[in-house]
């Protein structure tokens, strides 16, 4: 899509032996997952577990505020490791090779409004096959923002910052709206769709018991500490979705990632699609604790390529990876969190704006950054 | 309500998982060498643990390389053993991914899966006066729950190994040898050759009368089915078998895992369980030999062949098929 295609030096030859290699770094991967594996993702979902059991437990006695700190701090990062690490991993079938039903994409449940079930479609479904092909994808965006300059510009866009920002502090209920297409399904003769009636009823359900549980149950559970339990409950969940959201911006927003049209991907070929992966993604840079936090989309290259291999390898992964993007000469997108949500960011304010539809499109877009 | 989306047992299992109410599983206590490729492994069983008759087998599922494997194994403990802890005995067949594991590699602390103890190869509730046990290799193990539970009259045992250091839990049964418990005679393949039915004339001349229970490779009780049969008294011989003897049924076809959306072709001759799990369907799978009925799932459309005896079962509402012993007879559908 973008005028200056950062991958015309590439012959079809060359972006098929990319693939032939990408490929050969995946079945590497397999051939060696094993009992360390999965030591890792059951220590990891025993430690989340224990977490969230002793901040809930510390929150009972939440009117005595460094109690408050403590138990809301727990919760938060409890809650992020179910989402990140655990949830968004093992629904991508991560660790479906353990054959452990516990552990495993057909059976997985999260603490999140949008049933697994939802999420897989419209995430491991259209969101993977699909990525950054602009009316395919409707993670660009979430269908309320514009996120290229190629994308019509309509006066509703010029809200999209606060849309943005509303949507980070309600993510979860974000996703769940988008994981439905509410935009699509909530004119009158949609709305009626049985099919559509059951999965919204299905998010009605999870909303009510997750707003139970963090809302009423635990804090009644406080006694005494019943508001100080709700306001840190609410804080959590806040934190947590805005958190995720940011991760999320960066993995496919910063200044330099691509997007495709449609057209492009007719008859794709296995290499072609590995470099649209390659391109439409970006990563974050950082110590392993913030790989941990981020649920390891602080690789979002690595899994775009490979989203079913398990998370805590993708580390290893990503200097193979990165070798590859050097040997072909191309640009792999990354940077430390907060530059990348400020780019995510900047680019959502300047796409608030209408532009020149570019011809081509120039490297340096100043002009419009101060337009901005 | 409190812990959903999970549910409470998820945070008691953290801290209690062989309480009374958890799933039913175990705990590895100690791994005993028996024979230079066996081993009996004492398992601690959770408290939900019903208890077996003896001669029967448990499933186990075991984390092999991070990889969930279910398999059968014969109890070789005696019932009322006192700590509540039961043993299994396991002989390490080459290339057995859970055998090899839980002879050479299992520690003592692990965590394992349980089902009930079930199977019928057991005592009938009166004790017969003359028993004959016929057994091969680690055909022996459901035998050695017997023997170590009851103490009979009159018992003989022919036992075949390659080698008498083959023998599993030979100073024991020496020992019950040399108290008169049990005439022994054990026959060494790699000197001997393989047992000769015919020879159990000579071996044990009231065979006939005998209350016998035979266990060991499809050869060894494909001969005694046969010779039973021969002499009229097939009602007397009780078997059990380790693995299904399998017909090869050509055929094949494509089969579609219907719930997880998968398409993959099948020959006749593997089992759908195989081709399911090859293909990284998540199959329910449990002895893999066609007893345990812990595999079963609906048949949606096409046909199976059962490779243990060649039966063509159709799809219709309603019909389950094991799926560790049918193979694809033409294109099916399986629900999983």
């Amino acid at each position: 899509m973008t005028a200056i295609d950062p991958t015309a030096h590439l012959t079809a030859e060359q972006i098929e032996e990319l693939g032939r290699e990408l490929d050969a770094i995946r079945d590497a991967v397999i051939a060696s997952r094993g009992e360390k594996d999965a030591a890792y993702i059951r220590k990891v979902i025993s430690a989340q577990r224990k977490l969230e059991l002793v901040s809930r437990g510390v929150l009972l006695f939440s009117f005595f505020p460094p109690a408050w700190l403590l138990g809301t701090a727990g919760l938060s990062v409890a809650k992020i490791m179910d989402n990140m690490e655990i949830g968004h991993n093992v629904l991508h079938g991560q660790w479906d090779w353990m054959r452990d039903p516990k552990i495993h994409s057909t059976t997985w449940e999260w603490d999140h409004v949008s049933p697994s079930e939802q999420w897989k479609h419209s995430h491991n479904e259209l969101h993977h096959t699909y990525t950054n092909v602009i009316g395919k994808d409707n993670d660009l965006g979430y269908g309320i923002m514009r996120v290229d300059e190629d994308q019509t510009w309509h006066p509703f866009h010029l809200g999209q910052p606060l849309w943005n920002f509303i949507n980070a502090c309600f993510f979860e209920y974000g996703i769940a709206a988008y994981d439905l297409e509410l935009g699509k399904n909530l004119p009158k003769r949609r709305r009626k769709n049985p099919e559509f009636r059951a999965r919204a009823k299905a998010v009605g359900r999870k909303i009510r018991k997750q707003v139970l549980k963090d809302y009423v149950i635990h804090p009644l559970l406080s006694g005494p500490s019943f508001l100080t339990t709700l306001a840190a409950t609410f804080t959590a969940n806040l934190v947590r979705n805005i958190w995720t959201h940011s991760v999320i911006m960066c993995g496919h927003f910063p200044e330099g990632v691509q997007v495709f049209e449609r057209r492009s991907i007719k008859g794709e070929t296995r290499g072609q699609w590995y470099l649209r992966q390659m391109m439409g993604s970006a990563n974050i840079s950082g110590s392993r604790a913030m790989h941990f936090m981020t649920g390891n989309l602080s690789h979002q290259i690595e899994h775009h390529l490979f989203p079913d291999l398990p998370s805590n390898r993708y580390a290893e992964v990503a200097v193979k990876v990165r070798a590859l993007f050097e040997k072909y000469e191309l640009e792999y997108v990354t940077g430390p969190l907060p530059k990348q949500v400020v780019s995510a960011w900047h680019k959502v304010f300047r796409l608030s704006l209408p532009n020149k539809k570019p011809k081509v499109k120039t490297p340096d877009c100043e002009q419009e950054l101060v337009a901005a | 309500m409190v812990t959903t989306p999970l549910v409470p047992s998820d945070y008691l299992d953290l801290v209690s998982p062989l309480r009374a109410g958890a799933d039913l599983r175990g705990r590895i206590e100690a791994v005993h060498p028996e024979t230079g490729d066996a081993a009996t492994v004492v398992i601690r069983p959770g408290r939900s643990w019903r208890g077996h008759t003896a001669g029967q087998y448990v499933r186990i599922g075991v984390d092999v390389d991070g990889v969930r494997l279910w398999r059968a194994y014969s109890i070789t403990s005696p019932t009322n053993r006192q700590d509540g802890r039961v043993t299994i005995t396991v002989k390490a067949i080459p290339d057995g991914r859970v055998s090899n594991h839980l002879v050479r590699r299992a520690k003592p602390g692990t965590l394992v899966q349980l089902d009930q103890p079930t199977g019928d190869f057991v005592l009938p509730l009166v004790t017969p006066t003359k028993v004959l046990y016929l057994t091969a290799g680690s055909g022996i193990t459901p035998v050695m729950g017997m023997l170590r539970d009851i103490e009979f009259d009159d018992v003989v045992m022919v036992h075949c190994a390659p080698r008498p250091q083959d023998v599993i839990f030979r100073s024991e049964l020496h020992d019950l040898v040399a108290d008169k418990k049990l005439r022994l005679t054990e026959v060494h393949t790699d000197t001997d050759g393989i047992l000769d039915i015919a020879r159990l004339d000579e071996l044990v001349p009231d065979w006939a009368e005998r209350e016998t229970w035979a266990c060991g490779p499809a050869g060894l009780l494909d001969a005694a089915e046969g010779h039973w049969a021969e002499h009229g008294v097939q009602e007397r011989l009780h078997t059990e078998r380790f693995r299904p003897s399998i017909v090869v049924a050509g055929d094949g076809g494509e089969v579609t895992f219907s719930a997880t959306g998968m398409t993959v072709d099948a020959d006749g001759a593997t089992p759908l369980l195989d081709i399911g799990e090859e293909a990284g369907v998540l199959m329910p799978s449990g002895c893999r030999m066609g007893i345990c009925f812990g595999c079963v799932t609906p048949l949606k459309a096409g046909a199976v062949r059962d490779l243990r005896t060649g039966e063509i079962t159709e799809a219709e509402p309603g019909v389950l098929i094991q799926t560790c012993v049918s193979a694809a007879a033409g294109p099916c559908d399986i629900e999983r």
